[in-house]
């Protein structure tokens, strides 16, 4: 008798529960889920993207009270980097009406795609996801900004061949790439093989497959034996430490070793130590903390003991990747907000934000990110932007920028994206016709 | 193509000594790291019949206990002793609250059990030590780092790791440590009894959740040298975690039951899996590493169904 009073009053209780929660978000606030990954084999990389996402909101939500007048709120949901648990988050959250979606995963991103045109919610996979989505007329709903993963690919050639005297050097040069197993170590080569046709340099794969991550002596055995003149990584998770390891220990010239930018956390390069001097890849954000916007962080956040970062971790090369995608996300909504002329905005006012979102030096000087980011401004067209990049190199110690901001190869990387997205569209028949006009 | 697969690898090793015997040496280095893992699994089913899936946790756990004390000021040494006693309260707790209550139970329900373990450890061991990946403590244990370099012949090779060289010695001490355990002592010989047979072993005297403490114990330990050699290769993070499956084609190899099988069979998975990565792989693309293993226990499955060293059962109706 007792059992059954006691499941009753769960049961009642349960119920009342989703009610009680059902309401959707406070009207003075704006909802943005972040969908990050603070376990599994990915949380060396995870960690710091999320620490610095949940800062930058907390530190505009005290320092401005929010955006426009307006609260973000905020909270996270744990994917582990598993494609199947992002979809649950995705699913999870689109009843708190979000205004964008982040899945920080190239896995989950693809999942999404399809998802995004019929729920009508934006999709930010910032330099990261599908390359080819940044074809807007195909892809309205989703945004990939400041690069497409075939932009930093073109961008370490374009590198490559500035060192070995023009693109004609590249000739007959031996280009190795190693690389993560699954659809984000995948998606640059169909570019860099139609790289090495144009230019006439070798290109060798090396996949890693992802229960192999730190594993990968048979990788590096056959590094030695092919001597590649320079080797790209697209490494992510115990993968990046383990590399740069065993790239030293098979005394791997590091200074011809390039990492896409998500191969450059602390914890990556420091994984080799002194040894590991001279690995480079490619940044889109500052390092170190002398921006202003990073000592806002530090003061109105990480002071005020409200941010999860350990000390000794603020401010990392990924901790500020983070902080990057947390301004891509809030500079959306300040732009849906200049654009819709309302302080809460939708999803849909979002998307359009995106699509306007110019900035420039005097914004990014507003935002305290000088020197911190180069200018980007995404159109109906083009959801990227296709921003400068720049090198950083590791000094045994930390990341330090190496050179200056250069272009990808966007000339030739373009027209690769309008075929691939029209594929997309073969391929995944029948896809929707744009049904959103180009916000103005 | 038959040229390229029974001809052009041996074309390849005779051309590049000093590349076969480094291929050869990262294998031995594989295979001793492989078997340090299986004998974890080996000593677990040795005692219970229970196929151990938490084996790779511990791994992981033991490892993080000792850089995570490290972290907060414990010397090294201090650290270590400490990891110990912490993978000793384990294997007390797991004797007192899983083994124990489900004695007699079929294994499909201990593995259950153990699985159960797994994901509460993950757990754990997150919310104690976060997720972050953290550096193994090599110099701080006194484990040499840094390699040697050979030259062999004129523009040859051959480049040794200080802490693979360390890998396989202390794992050769392991192995001979537990195998004077089991052979010599009497705790050694009483576990064996139970090997054969619980029943027969209780009926005798032999406290069964003794054993099970103290083999659970002897698993942390070798869990613990394992986390430290992998670690060192790259570092302590949940991801080693999948590494322990590695063990699954040696087990399937050496047998689930013998301690030198475990070992033998970690040698040829690693030799096999290397030198067909390496020679043969590039035919298919590369990336066959992870399979090829499977492939080489499998075949020899066919000629040895209880493995190198397991033993043969013959039931008569």
């Amino acid at each position: 008798m007792k059992t059954t009073l006691l499941a009753t009053g769960l049961a009642t209780a349960v119920i009342a529960g989703s009610f009680a929660v059902a309401p959707a978000q406070a009207e003075d606030s704006i909802y943005v889920p972040l969908f990050t990954y603070r376990t599994g084999p990915y949380a060396g990389s995870g960690i710091p993207i999320a620490n610095g996402m949940e800062d930058y909101f907390a530190m505009l939500n005290e320092r401005d009270g929010g955006i426009g007048g307006v609260k973000i709120d905020y909270d996270e949901c744990e994917t582990g980097y598993n494609t199947q648990k992002g979809v649950e988050c995705y699913e999870s959250v689109k009843a708190k009406n979000p205004v964008v979606i982040t899945p920080y995963s190239t896995g989950i991103t693809l999942q999404v795609i399809p998802k995004a045109s019929v729920d009508r919610i934006p999709v930010l996979s910032m330099a990261y996801g599908l390359s080819a989505a940044a074809i807007g007329k195909t892809f309205p709903w989703i945004f990939n900004a400041p690069d497409t993963y075939w932009d930093g690919a073109s961008a370490i050639i374009k590198d490559i061949a500035r060192r070995e005297g023009g693109l004609d050097g590249l000739k007959g040069k031996k280009i190795g790439y190693i690389f993560l197993d699954a659809g984000y170590g995948r998606e640059p080569i169909p570019l860099l093989e139609d790289l090495a046709k144009k230019y006439g340099f070798e290109m060798t794969q090396y996949p890693v497959a992802g229960k192999e991550m730190q594993n990968q002596s048979s990788q590096w055995l056959n590094v030695r034996r092919d001597r590649p003149d320079y080797m790209i990584m697209w490494g992510w998770g115990a993968m990046n430490p383990t590399a740069v390891k065993e790239a030293t220990k098979i005394r791997y010239s590091m200074d011809k070793f390039y990492g896409v930018w998500w191969s450059g956390g602390n914890d990556d390069a420091a994984a080799g130590g002194m040894a590991a001097k001279g690995f480079r890849t490619l940044n889109f954000n500052g390092v170190g903390k002398d921006y202003p916007v990073i000592q806002d962080i530090k003061k109105y956040v990480v002071d005020a003991g409200k941010s999860q970062v350990e000390p000794a971790k603020f401010a990392d090369n990924l901790y500020n990747r983070g902080v990057y995608n947390a301004m891509l996300i809030a500079e959306g909504i300040r732009s849906a907000q200049e654009h819709s002329g309302k302080k809460v905005v939708t999803a849909e006012d979002v998307r359009n934000g995106l699509e306007v979102m110019n900035l420039d030096e005097k914004r990014i000087a507003d935002m305290g990110m000088k020197d911190f980011m180069a200018p980007l401004k995404m159109s109906c067209e083009d959801h990227n932007g296709h921003g400068p990049l720049y090198i950083v190199e590791w000094d045994g110690k930390d990341w330090q920028k190496s050179g200056e901001w250069f272009e990808p190869m966007t000339d030739v990387v373009q027209p690769l994206l309008e075929a691939a997205a029209d594929e997309y569209v073969k391929s995944n028949a029948p896809w929707p016709e744009r049904d959103v006009p180009c916000a103005k | 193509m038959l040229y390229d697969i029974f001809v052009d690898p041996f074309v390849q090793m005779a051309a590049q000594p000093d590349f076969l015997l480094q291929v050869l040496w990262e294998g031995f280095v594989a295979g001793i790291l492989y078997a340090l893992i299986a004998l974890g699994f080996v000593l677990i089913f040795k005692a219970s019949g229970v196929f151990n899936f938490a084996q790779g946790i511990m791994v992981v756990f033991a490892a993080l206990t000792l850089v995570g004390l490290h972290e907060h000021g414990v010397p090294a040494y201090l650290a270590l002793i400490l990891a110990i006693a912490v993978m000793g309260l384990l294997a007390y707790t797991v004797e007192r609250v899983v083994m124990r209550p489900l004695v007699n139970q079929p294994e499909i329900i201990l593995l259950m059990a153990t699985i159960g373990m797994t994901y509460f450890l993950v757990g754990f061991g997150e919310f104690v030590f976060g997720g972050e990946p953290k550096s193994m403590i090599t110099e701080e244990l006194g484990l040499p780092t840094g390699s040697t370099a050979f030259q062999i012949g004129e523009r040859g090779l051959l480049i040794l790791q200080h802490i693979d060289i360390a890998a396989a010695v202390i794992a050769i001490i392991m192995v001979a440590g537990l195998g004077i355990f089991f052979n010599k002592t009497r705790i050694g010989r009483a576990l064996r009894a139970v090997a054969d047979d619980h029943q027969a072993a209780l009926s005798v005297g032999i406290s069964l959740n003794q054993i099970w403490a103290i083999v659970w114990f002897a698993a942390g330990i070798v869990a613990l040298a394992t986390g430290i050699m992998w670690g060192a290769r790259s570092d302590v993070s949940f991801a080693l975690e999948i590494i322990a499956f590695k063990a699954l084609p040696v087990l399937i190899l050496g047998g689930f039951t013998s301690i030198p099988g475990a070992i033998v069979g970690g040698l040829v998975i690693g030799f096999g899996e290397k030198i067909g990565e390496i020679y043969w792989g590039p035919l298919v693309g590369g990336g066959i590493e992870s399979w090829l293993a499977y492939i080489i226990a499998l075949i020899f499955l066919l000629f040895r169904p209880q493995g190198m060293f397991g033993e043969r059962i013959i039931e008569r109706v």
